[in-house]
């Protein structure tokens, strides 16, 4: 036997363990689910955060962007020469019409000019298949990987082009990623739609050619010196470019994809932050009441250990030994689960995120945190109860705890011992002659409830975005964009098509928005004053009309920006003349996905000084005409790109229910864990504690049915009180996750059904009753005689 | 005669709410070196009280009581731990074993922390326990806990053994037998020895009795001779 060659104490630890193998089980799954958030979060963010850095660095990501309408080429070296830019690339980019094998819809291509023959450049390529193309070959092209693996390309596949009015083939010889489109989506869009939007890099030449290019460029990235003033080099660029239609360089900040990538980077680390902290608190807390109740039960063997001389530090050690395999097993199991599930989250970042490596960095700072935190919540509940056991004078201690000090209290004073049968009349005396015991046991499932409650409330509100704004906001189901500003003329054109039920011009203007010091660029959307599609809504749902002049912005964007309703924001208009504006923010919008900036369509046109001309049109179209539809815009010369509502909606719940979505289901996974976790240990130290008491009941001649009942009714009516309690905890916790979750992206709203209530509520009764029946088991094969004559 | 425990107005009161219960009122005791003694007394008069007191598991309310030059009524928690450690073996009146340890390894804790103990299996076979070695207390009778736990305050080899109805639940027999035990630990190794019964049979066999009653001491008698455990019968 290997416990011979143990201490008497720790042979006593080690059948205590094998004991409480239950109880120390439930302590593993709190600690478990703990560590295990935080190491699944904190990877997710480091890993992403990591990965960035290298690729851009690797990459040579660049600082600063420009585009143009067409710029001579030496105007690229004067650029160079700006104090600070230490190298300057310029790019002919055009989008185009792209017809690709097996979508019904006309896909938008970006085309990217690249070197003929393959040298270093910002912005490198990173070739994931296939080969470079080769020189002289105009019709080769390498394809970005996202939407080459949403259409199942692969070298060797063609796409068809509208090339300068004509069809071109194109061949696919590549597969490519950059750093610039590591979120590869479309300007204006929020949510990737790979199959309808891709990037493909071509031969200069053959841009040159076919866009009437020849030593000309409509394309500028900069890379920066260390340490170069950004907006000084911005603002030389700027003057550089305009006699030649530049639209306003920009940084990184601006750039679409890393403005995506920084942002969902910030989240993570919110989400990595806060959520665990959440976790970890409610772990900890629960971890302390569990062990300094599991220690009390042995009060009595810690006085015997005093008497013989045993000193309060071993046998304080002795407890937090069994407090601290518990916790090992969980640390353990949660840092391998945590990884995996970290894993799990990078490979669904590397969905919508192309990166050639994606780093895998485990936090170790944040995984020692959350050991620490778990142990020394666990420790200093052991110690805790160690310490009161040892306060008493071992002959106090010792003796068989004596019979509580009931006196007269509600229960007689309310006289419910009249109406009351004797188990009730025992649960109620219990309840109320230790209040604080109570209290906690209701706190602790409680705050189970409550972290259910939470897990759920994420996806109540993404399933409310969507509907929002998918049904409410946007209530076309096509958008077609033309490939520039076209007369009012072409929407009627559009209304007439088969299958169109309704059809209303927008203008969408890009422009900078700025307010002291604060600006963003935004595509300024003008719309019908009596549009019926597109509609804004404020926080009740209620529509917000249009006003006939002013700004209506999204709250996030007026946030951002500084401004309230009634102040003057200057409207820099990044194409056309370039007029900066001054024009009255009227009112905000409440909408939670994206940000927005509105005015009336009438209002824009006087503003950029131009006609009715339109930028596209919201449809909405008989669903069943809709594919035939899409084969005539196709077709269309004046369209540049359409967008239907379900590939959209598609796209936001693969994106928010994927990287969200799958976060919180693991969450309210852990959180039934937790919950389970502490129903079955409150209801299993009750029986340790009461074992005795009710083991007399039963020899005085009660039933078992009315001992169980003495037992589970108590943790029956603690449970029924902390459902309020929980209910209420987690609509608090909700309130500040989603003051938090206010990103660009999107904004989570304060909306929790009642099937997260009922969920909550359903899955800590389950809990409860699977626990009492385990008590009950163990009630049932209560040895009368041992319990009577060992205390347990 | 070396006096080795010395109480002076040593008194207890128990505080339940508004209600006070005196267990020991002023009591003067001293107890010397190597001598047997015997408490007796009605149930309620203080007996267990004043041996927790005597073995440093608990504070008086008022008075001084000392072992030697250890402050029993002042010591702090460390000082009392290591007189207990390191002078006193107890037998308690609730057995109070470790129910997660076997008769054997409830001895080892003991001896563990003892400076020269007897062994385990020794300490048991000399309470009759030899071949009961691994079994667990809920698998003993409340007798045989009992033999455990003296087994247990004896093993140490200490110099003062406190014990609270250790024969309570015992059969003639095996009663004797324990105390034949207790009896050849005070005469062999010379330990102070105060032993509280019911049992006023016992009493014969002490060098001194001591009868409390409502907690304080009426009455201390000095046996002429020590009856030997085998020459008592009840
Ligand atoms: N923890 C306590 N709280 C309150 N009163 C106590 C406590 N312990 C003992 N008493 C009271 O102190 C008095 C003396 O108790 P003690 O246990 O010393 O009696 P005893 O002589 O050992 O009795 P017995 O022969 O029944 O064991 C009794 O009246 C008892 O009720
Ligand atoms: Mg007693």
């Amino acid at each position: 036997m290997v416990t011979r060659w143990l201490a008497p104490l720790d042979r006593k630890l080690l059948r205590d363990l094998l004991h409480l193998r239950g109880q120390i089980a439930a302590i593993s799954v709190v600690v478990l689910c703990g560590v295990a958030t935080v190491v699944a979060m904190r990877t997710a963010y480091r890993s992403l955060s990591l990965s960035q850095a290298s690729y851009y660095a690797g990459y040579r990501f660049a600082d600063v962007f420009a585009q143009v309408k067409r710029a001579p080429e030496p105007i690229a070296r004067r650029v160079a020469a700006i104090p600070g830019v230490t190298a300057a690339q310029s790019r002919i980019v055009v989008e185009v019409t792209l017809d690709v094998p097996g979508l019904a819809e006309p896909a938008t291509g970006r085309l990217v000019s690249i070197p003929d023959r393959r040298a270093p450049m910002l912005n490198d390529l990173h070739l994931r298949r296939g080969r470079w193309i080769e020189p002289g070959r105009r019709d080769e092209v390498l394809a970005s990987e996202a939407f080459a693996a949403a259409n199942r390309l692969e070298p060797g596949d063609a796409v068809d082009a509208v090339i300068n009015g004509r069809w071109q083939r194109l061949r696919i010889v590549g597969v490519a990623l950059s750093p610039e489109y590591i979120y590869e989506i479309r300007p204006a869009s929020l949510f990737p739609d790979n199959r309808r939007f891709g990037v493909l890099w071509m031969s200069r030449d053959a841009l040159e050619a076919a866009f009437d290019m020849k030593g000309a460029f409509n394309d500028l990235s900069l890379s920066l010196a260390r340490g170069a003033d950004q907006p000084d080099v911005i603002a030389r660029v700027d003057r550089l470019l305009a006699r030649y239609g530049g639209l306003g360089a920009y940084g990184r900040d601006d750039q679409l994809s890393n403005r995506f990538i920084s942002d969902e980077i910030k989240q993570t680390r919110v989400s990595g932050t806060i959520i665990p902290a959440i976790f970890l608190g409610i772990a900890a807390f629960l971890l302390n009441i569990v062990l300094s109740r599991l220690v009390a039960t042995q009060r009595d063997q810690i006085a015997v250990l005093k008497a013989f001389g045993y000193s309060n530090g071993v046998v304080g050690l002795h407890y937090l030994k069994l407090a601290f395999v518990g916790l090992l097993v969980g640390a353990l199991g949660g840092l391998a689960l945590g990884t995996w599930i970290g894993a799990l989250l990078n490979r669904q970042y590397t969905q919508f995120y192309r990166f050639p490596v994606f780093a895998f960095e485990l936090d170790a700072t944040a995984l020692g945190l959350a050991v620490l935190t778990t142990a020394f919540a666990a420790g200093i509940g052991a110690l805790n109860a160690v310490r009161r056991a040892v306060a008493l004078p071992p002959a106090e201690a010792m003796r068989p705890e004596g019979p509580g000090q009931f006196r007269p209290g509600i229960v007689e004073w309310v006289r419910a011992d009249r109406w009351l049968a004797l188990p009730a009349r025992i649960i109620a005396r219990n309840l109320e002659r230790r209040p604080v015991k109570a209290g906690l046991s209701v706190l602790g499932i409680a705050l189970a409830i409550a972290t259910l409650v939470v897990g759920r409330f994420f996806l109540d509100a993404i399933r409310y975005i969507a509907d929002v704004q998918f049904r409410e906001v946007q209530r076309e189901n096509v958008t077609v964009v033309f490939n520039q500003p076209r007369s009012a003329q072409v929407v009627h054109e559009l209304a007439v098509l088969p299958g169109v039920l309704h059809a209303e011009p927008f203008r969408l203007a890009p422009a900078r928005l700025r307010f002291a010091h604060r600006s963003r660029r935004v595509g300024l959307l003008g719309l019908p004053q009596d549009g019926q599609l597109r509609r804004m809504i404020d926080r009740s749902r209620r529509i917000v009309a249009l006003p006939a002049e002013g700004l209506v912005l999204t709250r996030k964007l007026g946030e951002i920006l500084g401004v309230r309703p009634g102040d003057t924001l200057a409207v820099e208009f990044l194409e056309g003349d370039r007029a900066t504006r001054a024009v009255v923010v009227s009112g905000f919008v409440d909408e939670m996905v994206g940000i927005s900036a509105y005015m009336s369509g009438r209002a824009l046109h006087r503003l950029v000084r131009e006609g009715g001309t339109v930028s596209g049109a919201f449809l909405m179209v008989d669903a069943l005409a809709q594919d035939s539809l899409f084969g005539l815009l196709k077709r269309m010369p004046a369209v540049g790109g359409t967008v239907s509502r379900d590939a959209t909606l598609a796209s936001f719940e693969q994106t928010l229910q994927q990287s969200i979505g799958i976060t919180m289901t693991i969450l309210v996974g852990f959180a039934a864990a937790i919950a389970f976790a502490m129903v079955y240990n409150a209801a299993r130290i009750a029986l340790s504690e009461r074992g005795r008491e009710l083991a007399s009941l039963r020899v005085l001649g009660f039933t078992r049915r009315e001992v169980t009942t003495m037992l589970l009714g108590e943790q029956a009516v603690l449970t029924v009180a902390a459902i309020p309690m929980g209910l209420t905890l987690g609509y608090l916790i909700a309130v500040k996750l989603a003051g938090l979750y206010q990103w660009e992206l999107f904004r989570v709203p304060l909306i929790i059904s009642r099937f997260t209530y009922a969920y909550a509520v359903v899955t800590v009764a389950i809990a409860a009753i699977l626990s009492g029946v385990g008590v009950r088991r163990r009630l049932n094969r209560l040895d009368l005689v041992q319990v009577l004559k060992t205390r347990e | 005669m070396e006096a080795v425990f010395r109480a002076h107005g040593l008194s207890k009161v128990y505080r339940m709410g508004e209600v006070t219960v005196p267990a020991l009122r002023s009591v003067d005791l001293e107890l010397y070196r190597g001598e047997f003694v015997v408490m007796l007394g009605p149930s309620g008069s203080g007996k267990s009280t004043l041996l927790n007191i005597l073995g440093g598991l608990d504070h008086p309310t008022s008075g001084s009581v000392h072992f030697l030059d250890h402050d029993l009524a002042t010591g702090g928690d460390k000082g009392l731990t290591r007189f207990r450690r390191e002078h006193v073996g107890f037998v308690f009146q609730f057995y109070n074993l470790i129910p997660s340890l076997t008769a054997r390894e409830n001895v080892e804790l003991v001896t563990e922390i003892a400076e020269r103990p007897m062994t385990p299996e020794d300490a048991l076979r000399l309470v009759g326990l030899g071949e009961r070695l691994d079994h667990f207390p809920a698998q003993l009778s409340g007798g045989e806990q009992q033999r455990v736990a003296i087994a247990r305050a004896v093993a140490k080899r200490p110099d003062v053994l406190l014990c609270d109805e250790p024969t309570g639940a015992l059969d003639y027999e095996t009663g004797k037998l324990v105390l034949e035990v207790l009896e050849r630990v005070n005469r062999e190794v010379g330990t102070t020895t105060a032993v509280i019964t019911h049992n006023s049979a016992i009493a014969a066999m002490a060098d001194r009795v001591i009868r409390l009653r409502s907690g304080t001491i009426t009455e201390v008698r000095r046996n002429e001779r020590r009856a030997s455990p085998g020459e008592l019968s009840w």
